[in-house]
C-alpha cells in the first residue's frame, strides 16, 4: 500500500531511530527529535519500535491512504481529522482505504509523530530511512515530503486498533521546561558569575531551532577567564581548535546565545562548550515551541543517569502496556 | 600536552589531546582513538577522532560511565610511545581561487565580516603579512596539507598546512556566521583550511572552490561509488591551482564519469617530517607528481 501526500505540512519528514556508527565522518544518527513519542506510535500500530514514520513540525500534513491501514498519532498535540471527523491522539486508529488524515492547529508541543502499521518503506541509506537534509540522505530522495509523493508503506504485523497509551505515560511539558544539564566540556572558560548567571536566568527558544539544533536568548551573556588563545583556535575567547561537538552540547558562540545541538547535530567545529543536555532531556527540547521559556537545571552524573533510569522506566511501562 | 578528560552528557567522553593544534596531538588522538576500536569496548556507538582531541559516544545502560573513562585512560598510557606514521595517499585537489561564486556569496555576508570593505582573500592576505592576495594564495598551495579531522557536515575534511608553525597561515572565523556557503568552497579558519562537502552555513573565509565533489549521497561520481565520503583522517592533499576553464572542464568531466581524482600512495612520519619538514614534503610531491 502506499500513502499519498496531498499536503506536506509545513516540514514533514521522515524519521525512524536513526544512523549511529557515522558521525565521525560528519554524518548525524538523526532519527525521531522526541524518540519516545516515536517509539510508542510505532508500538500502537504494531511496528518495531524503529520503524519509521512521519515527524511533522509544528503543523500536519495531509495524507490519503489507498488501502486499509491502521495509524497513531502521538508526540506534539493537534486535532487529528479522519475525513475531517476529530480521533484520539495517542491511540490506534483504523483507516479505510482512501479515507484522509488531516490536522487542526496545533495546541501543545512542536512535533507529532504519525505511525503506520508496516512502517513507511522508503529505501534506507546507510542503515536507516531517517531524512538528514542537510546531506540529502534518507526520507524521499534525501529530502521532506513534498506534495504528490506517495510513500510506500511496509507489511502490517499484527495490529490492535484501539489501544492506546494512558495519559499518565505521556511525558508532559512543564512551564517553564526545565532541561537537566551536566557541566563539563569546557566550562572552566566561563568565570563563577557567569556560571551561576547561566542556571540562574531564564531563556527563552529563538526562533532558529530545528533538527540541528535550538538556539536560546534572554539570560546575560558570558564572561569569559582570560587566556591567551591556543594556537589554531581562531581569536574570539569562545574560539577553541575545532574538535567534537556531543549531541546535547551547549555552546555559545561570542558568549551570547547557547545552542543546543539535537538529532542532525553537526559533528564538531570550532566553539567552546559549557555542558551537555542529558540524554533523558534530549525528547523534551524537540517539543520545544520558539519563545517558550526554559531554564537549564545543573545536575551531576548520578542524577543524570538516574534520570535516564526513569525516563527508560516509562517507556518499559509503554511497552508492558502495548505488549 | 596535557590530556584532559571530560563527560559531555552520560553518553559522551570528549578527551583533548592538547588545547593548541599540533600533528602530534592529533597523531596521540588517533592512536588512542584506534586502539578503542581494536578493543572493541561493549557499549561503544561511535568513535570520532578530531584535530587535537577526540571524542567517544557509548550507551550508559551497557557500561558505566565511570568504567568507560577507566578504559580510555588506560588506553591513553598504552598509545602514549606508539608510533607517529602511517601509510596514507596524497590527493591532488584542484581549486579554482578568486571564483564568481564564493564572491557573490562574500559580498552577500558582508556586514559579518571583519572587513566590510575588501574580500575575504585580501582581508587574510593583510593580517598575515601578505603584499597581496596572489602572494597570499601561493603560499596557501605551495605545500602539501594534511587532514586532521572529518566532520562539521557530511564528509567535510579540516586540513592543516604541513610547514613550520612560523609558516602556518591564521585567519579568524566570520564574526557572525554565514547561512550560506556554496558547495565545494574551500574555506580557512584559525589554522585550519576545508572544503565545504554542501550548501549550508559556514563561518570559515572563503578563498575558492573546487570543481571536485568529495560527498556524494547518490554514488554516482566515479570515484564515490564504494563510499560516499571521500576523506578519512591522515589523508594528505595538494591544492592545485585551476582558473575558470579547467574548472569548467573538469566539472563537466566528472559529470560524463570521466575524470578520477591524481593520487599516490604515501607514508608519512611525523618524525621524518619533524627532522626535515621541505624535504618531507619533497618527497611527497615526488609520490603524487610521478604517479
Amino acid at each position: 500500500m502506499a500513502i499519498d501526500v496531498i499536503a506536506p505540512g509545513l516540514l514533514t519528514t521522515i524519521q525512524d531511530l536513526g544512523r549511529p556508527g557515522y558521525f565521525h565522518l560528519g554524518i548525524p544518527i538523526g532519527g525521531a527529535m522526541d524518540r519516545m513519542a516515536l517509539q510508542a506510535a510505532n508500538l500502537l500500530v504494531g511496528n518495531a519500535e524503529d520503524a519509521a514514520g512521519l515527524e511533522a513540525v509544528f503543523m500536519g500534513p495531509e495524507l490519503r491512504f489507498d488501502a486499509d491501514a491502521v495509524v497513531a498519532v502521538t508526540g506534539a498535540e493537534m486535532p487529528i481529522l479522519l475525513d475531517g471527523v476529530e480521533q484520539p491522539g495517542w491511540t490506534a486508529l483504523p483507516v479505510k482505504a482512501g479515507q484522509t488524515l488531516s490536522f487542526g492547529y496545533l495546541k501543545t508541543g512542536a512535533r507529532a509523530y504519525i505511525a503506520v502499521a508496516g512502517g513507511i518503506d522508503t529505501p534506507p541509506h546507510l542503515g536507516s530511512r531517517a531524512t538528514y537534509a542537510i546531506g540529502a540522505l534518507g526520507g524521499v530522495e534525501g529530502r521532506a515530503i513534498a506534495a504528490g509523493d506517495s510513500l510506500p508503506v511496509g507489511q502490517a504485523g499484527v495490529t490492535r486498533p484501539g489501544a492506546t497509551v494512558a495519559p499518565g505515560l505521556r511525558r508532559p511539558l512543564g512551564s517553564p521546561t526545565e532541561l537537566r544539564i551536566l557541566p563539563g566540556l569546557y566550562w572552566h572558560r566561563i568565570t563563577e558569575d557567569a556560571q551561576k548567571g547561566f542556571f540562574a536566568d531564564e531563556w527563552k527558544v529563538a526562533p532558529e531551532a530545528d533538527r540541528m539544533g535550538y538556539r536560546f536568548r534572554g539570560g546575560k551573556p558570558l564572561k569569559f577567564v582570560e587566556r591567551e588563545q591556543p594556537f589554531g583556535a581562531g581569536s574570539d575567547p569562545s574560539n577553541i581548535v575545532d574538535g567534537c561537538y556531543p549531541y546535547g552540547s551547549v555552546q555559545v558562540p561570542g558568549g551570547t546565545e547557547p545552542i543546543v545541538l539535537h538529532r542532525d547535530a553537526v559533528s564538531g567545529g570550532g566553539y567552546f562548550m559549557i555542558g551537555t543536555v542529558i540524554s533523558a532531556d534530549m525528547d523534551l527540547i524537540g517539543q520545544l515551541q520558539p519563545h517558550m521559556p526554559v531554564k537549564f537545571v545543573e545536575v551531576d552524573m548520578d542524577q543524570a543517569l538516574a534520570a535516564r533510569k526513569a525516563v527508560g522506566g516509562m517507556m518499559d511501562q509503554i511497552r508492558q502496556a502495548l505488549a | 600536552m596535557k590530556t584532559r578528560y571530560s563527560f559531555g552528557g552520560d553518553e559522551h567522553i570528549f578527551v583533548e589531546v592538547d588545547e593548541e593544534m599540533s600533528l602530534d596531538a592529533f597523531f596521540k588522538a588517533l592512536s588512542i582513538t584506534n586502539a578503542v576500536r581494536d578493543k572493541a569496548i561493549a557499549g561503544v556507538t561511535e568513535i570520532c577522532p578530531a584535530n587535537a582531541s577526540f571524542q567517544i559516544k557509548f550507551d550508559p545502560d551497557v557500561i558505566h560511565p565511570n568504567d568507560m573513562l577507566a578504559e580510555l585512560k588506560a588506553l591513553e598510557s598504552a598509545a602514549e610511545g606508539a608510533p607517529k606514521r602511517m601509510t596514507t595517499r596524497i590527493i591532488k585537489i584542484p581549486v579554482f581561487y578568486q571564483d564568481p561564486w564564493t564572491h557573490e556569496t562574500l559580498m552577500r555576508f558582508r556586514e559579518r565580516h571583519q572587513d566590510p570593505e575588501g574580500t575575504d582573500l585580501d582581508y587574510a592576505a593583510r593580517i598575515n603579512g601578505f603584499d597581496s592576495a596572489e602572494a597570499f594564495i601561493t603560499a596557501h598551495h605551495a605545500n602539501p596539507w594534511f587532514v586532521s579531522m572529518v566532520g562539521f557536515v557530511s564528509g567535510l575534511p579540516f586540513l592543516y598546512q604541513l610547514v613550520d608553525r612560523a609558516r602556518q597561515l591564521q585567519v579568524p572565523k566570520y564574526l557572525r556566521p554565514r547561512t550560506d556557503t556554496p558547495k565545494l568552497t574551500v574555506g580557512y579558519g584559525g589554522c585550519f583550511s576545508c572544503i565545504y562537502s554542501v550548501r549550508g552555513a559556514g563561518g570559515y573565509q572563503m578563498f575558492g572552490i573546487t570543481p571536485m565533489p568529495i560527498y556524494d549521497p547518490t554514488q554516482t561520481v566515479s570515484y564515490l561509488r564504494d563510499f560516499m565520503v571521500l576523506f578519512k583522517p591522515g589523508d594528505i592533499v595538494k591544492w592545485d591551482p585551476i582558473g575558470r576553464e579547467a574548472h569548467d572542464q573538469i566539472a563537466a568531466d566528472i559529470e560524463a564519469g570521466k575524470w578520477e581524482p591524481t593520487m599516490a600512495e604515501v607514508d608519512f612520519d611525523l618524525a621524518a617530517f619533524n627532522a626535515d619538514i621541505d624535504g618531507t614534503n619533497a618527497k611527497l610531491m615526488e609520490a603524487l607528481n610521478g604517479h
